[in-house]
């Protein structure tokens, strides 16, 4: 089915608050092999000039891309989930996620397209505490294989 | 740490293996099994168990994190996901070598890096691209 381009725009309701805590960002640090002390070691990243802990660059993954999948559950998008691969992946840090941030994730459909009956839907989600700050841009282009 | 257009930064060479994809699926929340389920994986038409694309994304951007040694001095990073990387049942698991040169100087003292990700010889992301913000 081709995507409609009056998708284009659509926004979705922010999500619930994640809070971001410590260990995870630790665990996170560990699976991805990131060393540095600034991501388990709160006097190292204070020394660093962070508030805490930072997460590592792709953190944001962990809180964005549940909220990109909030398009697929919309079924007036109508992909075929079980035909969806991750395409593209970028991340715009306005400043660094840090253990204690609450973060909100707001997504918005940035394109809609099909291509040699492949459907590109590129969501945009805009990490913000819940006070307001701008954390982070991720944008996640998801690819629904064509049938064929 | 010098910056100018072609300045080649360290070549990072990690292993993934089996117990790299799960312990990733535990801390990221990614449980798709196509990342540890032989035989889910063949059933979808996969070769084999692959890595998740967003480990491999995490993975390349330590070639950056290490050259700045700042990981706060990564501001954008973007990949596109060319080619899965297939993880052998074996305690070698998969290679991947990443490869980044200084490909522009912008504004501000920023500096946009291009990576080249392989495994096997082969590119599995394109249009990989970090800007950094130097120390």
């Amino acid at each position: 089915m081709a995507l409609d381009r009056a998708l284009v725009g659509r926004s979705y309701p922010p999500s619930a608050v994640y809070e971001v805590g410590r260990a995870k960002i630790a665990e996170f640090a560990a699976a991805v092999g990131a060393t540095d002390p600034v991501h388990h070691d709160v006097e190292a990243a204070r020394a660093a000039g962070h508030g805490d802990v930072i997460a590592p660059p792709t953190f944001a993954i962990v809180v964005s891309l549940e909220a990109a999948f909030v398009v697929l559950t919309d079924d007036e998008v109508g992909l075929d989930y079980s035909r969806v691969v991750h395409g593209e992946q970028k991340f715009a840090h306005h400043r660094p996620i840090r253990a204690g941030d609450r973060l909100v994730a707001t997504t918005t459909i940035d394109a809609a397209r099909t291509v040699a009956g492949n459907d590109l839907l590129t969501a945009r989600v805009e990490l913000a505490t819940a006070e307001g700050e701008p954390v982070c841009t991720a944008t996640s282009m998801l690819v629904a294989r064509g049938a064929a | 740490m010098t910056a100018e257009v072609g300045t080649e930064l360290p070549e990072l060479v990690v292993r993934v293996t089996r117990a790299d994809l799960v312990r990733y699926a535990g801390a990221s929340g990614d449980f798709n099994p196509i990342h540890w389920n032989e035989r889910v994986a063949r059933e979808v038409g996969l070769p084999g168990v692959i890595a998740h694309g967003m480990l491999t994304m995490a993975l390349a951007a330590r070639a950056v994190t290490d050259w700045t040694g700042d990981p706060a001095a990564l501001l954008d990073y973007q990949v596109r996901f060319g080619r899965p990387v297939v993880v052998p049942d074996d305690d070698r698991g998969a290679e991947l070598t990443v490869r980044g040169t200084v490909a522009a100087l912008l504004d501000d003292g920023r500096v946009r890096v291009d990576l080249t990700v392989t495994s096997e010889g082969e590119k599995v992301l394109s249009l990989a691209r970090a800007v950094v913000r130097p120390g």
